[in-house]
């Protein structure tokens, strides 16, 4: 039973319509109310999403996006065939930041996403090779 | 909820059922059985309806200029949105007189509480750093939006007493105390406060008495100003107190923070949207006003807004910008934090309170979505695609109630007819048809 997934929303990430940016979390974010998950949860849930969304944006210019809903949890996974990450402890310290010059004067790339996701969820992990694409699955518990 | 006081209510005669009105910002609205029906769990008051009704079907119950002749003794407290809708030749001075002159027995200025208000405001700001940002309980429509639609986002709000409370306050328990048959009278512009009053979140009873919507008073205070003619000097609001009305004047109260001021409901939940998100960055304080333009747009109001927010800068402008006079001996006497701090969530987006059963009925609602044509036309009656299908799922609304649904019904049964009507049963057949 844990392991059913009861409801499940794909999104495609486009990296090039800065309006764009974050719906999908947004529309998470939105399921959530609905389905009744404390607002605690769902703040940590959304902030982790947008964080990873963000990323996929920004570092792996586009990919995709797949949420999952359990009846203990929320599963989030982004993808992308983007650089992938050379040292993932070293993204993982606050403050570090690969992003470009565009996207800080677009006010991300703080060096903060990866950190927030780690605070903000109860299981994250980063698959990465160079050269290929990042997949980050994020699991907050309901 | 029968029984839970709102402000803003229908006209059914003067409502023709047009979906002018389903733009709500809570989705309060459906119109159903040819009018408009507003849901009272969802609505927050905050007279958007009444502002963009085309036929004034939207009104705000509210108490009428007779109201106050019940008490013994009347002060009015006039709202500085009230200072810009007259003449920029007649000055606060004038409209206080005016408004002695129709009967009220005093007047206390919520310009001044709103300066004590300030006070209260910088010093949480101070205190609560690590919560920053804080969002303006100001304005009562915005504190119940967030209720309803970012719940969590509450505890970020600010719970300093509004100005209105305040100058109540002032006037029944410092300046009147233990005064017999003493009534306090709001001069509003919005639904939002009258709801506030009747029927507040923060606090068991309001210490106002009755409201009196801008608009109900303006013509019979502008033929008393005719009747003034050297106004005695009253005016004890300084520049801050009185840009209170207007977006902006409230952040320029608090000062010395980053201020972001948001005017007009629907920007306000924008606002909130990215702030969930955490997308504010260098932000420490949301001054949030319901209304365009601030409380100088309240529905309630007469001269357009942005003439009105002039209007206000100006006179502003000729005042001093520190606080002097009326509001100095209160500042520390009368309470100005809600007496309830502790706001619960209403989370009107809840689908069902079982989580197997909320999780049945999303999995309905994007199903019938998809057969929806994404149009939002309101036909139906409800604001969006999406609400309808959520309207089908809890049960309030079927399919059909879409005109495009129900073409498509019709044209297919048209076509099953057509195929049937040409269909000859084998014994009437004759040999000539096959």
């Amino acid at each position: 039973m844990e392991d059913t997934v009861l409801f499940r929303k794909q999104y495609v990430i486009s990296a090039d319509d800065p309006l764009t940016f974050g719906e999908a979390s947004s529309d998470i974010k939105k399921t959530l109310k609905q389905l009744g998950v404390p607002p605690d949860v769902i703040r940590r849930a959304a902030v982790s999403m947008y964080e990873a969304e963000i990323n996929t944006i920004i570092h792996g210019g586009g990919g995709e996006g797949e949420v999952f809903i359990y009846a203990g949890r929320v599963k989030i996974v982004f993808r992308d065939q983007g650089p992938g990450i050379p040292d993932i402890e070293k993204a993982m310290q606050p403050g570090f930041s690969t992003a470009s010059e565009k996207a800080r004067e677009m006010g991300f790339g703080a060096g903060l996403g990866l950190p927030n996701i780690k605070k903000n969820s109860d299981e994250f992990t980063i698959e990465s090779e160079p050269g290929k694409g990042t997949t980050v699955t994020i699991i907050v518990r309901l | 909820m029968a029984g839970i006081f709102h402000s803003v209510k229908l006209n059914r005669e003067k409502c023709k059922g047009c979906t002018t009105c389903l733009g709500c910002p809570t989705e309060a609205i459906r119109v159903r059985n040819g009018k408009a029906a507003i849901v009272p769990e969802r609505c927050i008051d905050c007279g958007l309806c009444i502002r963009v009704c085309p036929y004034h079907a939207k009104e705000a119950q509210s108490d009428s200029l007779d109201d106050f002749k019940r008490f013994d003794f009347r002060v009015a407290l006039p709202a500085p949105a009230l200072y810009g809708q007259f003449n920029p030749k007649i000055t606060v001075d004038k409209i206080l007189a005016g408004l002695i002159k129709l009967g009220f027995d005093d007047v206390f200025e919520v310009a001044s509480a709103a300066e004590i208000a300030a006070v209260e405001t910088r010093r949480v700001m101070a205190e609560k750093k690590d919560s920053f940002p804080l969002i303006s309980s100001s304005c009562p429509a915005i504190v119940r939006l967030i209720q309803l639609r970012f719940p969590g986002l509450l505890d970020q709000v600010l719970r300093v007493e509004s100005p209105m409370e305040i100058a109540a306050r002032i006037v029944r328990q410092e300046i009147y105390p233990g005064k017999k048959n003493l009534g306090i009278f709001f001069i509003s512009p919005c639904p939002a406060k009258i709801t506030a009053v009747k029927n507040p979140l923060n606090k068991p009873r309001s210490e106002v008495d009755g409201i009196i919507p801008i608009k109900d008073i303006y013509l019979p205070l502008l033929a008393s100003l005719s009747e003034v003619d050297v106004p005695e000097k009253k005016q004890a609001s300084s520049f801050l107190g009185i840009s209170w009305a207007v977006s902006q004047g409230e952040g320029d109260n608090v000062g010395g923070f980053n201020i972001a001021a948001v005017d007009g409901i629907l920007n306000a939940a924008k606002m909130f949207e990215e702030m969930e998100n955490r997308r504010l960055r260098n932000v420490d304080f949301i001054e949030a006003m319901a209304c365009p333009g601030g409380c100088v747009g309240g529905p309630l109001t007469v001269e357009n807004p942005y003439i009105a927010k002039a209007r206000i800068r100006n006179k502003a402008l000729e005042l001093s910008s520190v606080m002097e006079g009326a509001p100095q001996p209160f500042l520390t006497k009368v309470n100005t934090r809600w007496l309830n701090e502790d706001l619960k969530p209403r989370p009107i987006q809840k689908l069902d309170d079982n989580f197997q059963r909320a999780i049945e009925m999303m999995d309905q609602m994007e199903k019938l979505a998809t057969g929806l044509p994404g149009l939002d036309c309101g036909a139906c009656g409800a604001p969006s695609c999406r609400a309808l299908a959520e309207d089908i799922v809890r049960g309030t609304a079927r399919k059909n109630d879409c005109i495009f649904v129900l073409r498509e019904e019709i044209r297919s049964l048209s076509i099953n007819l057509a195929e049937l009507g040409a269909w000859v049963p084998q014994s009437m057949k004759r040999d000539n048809e096959e």
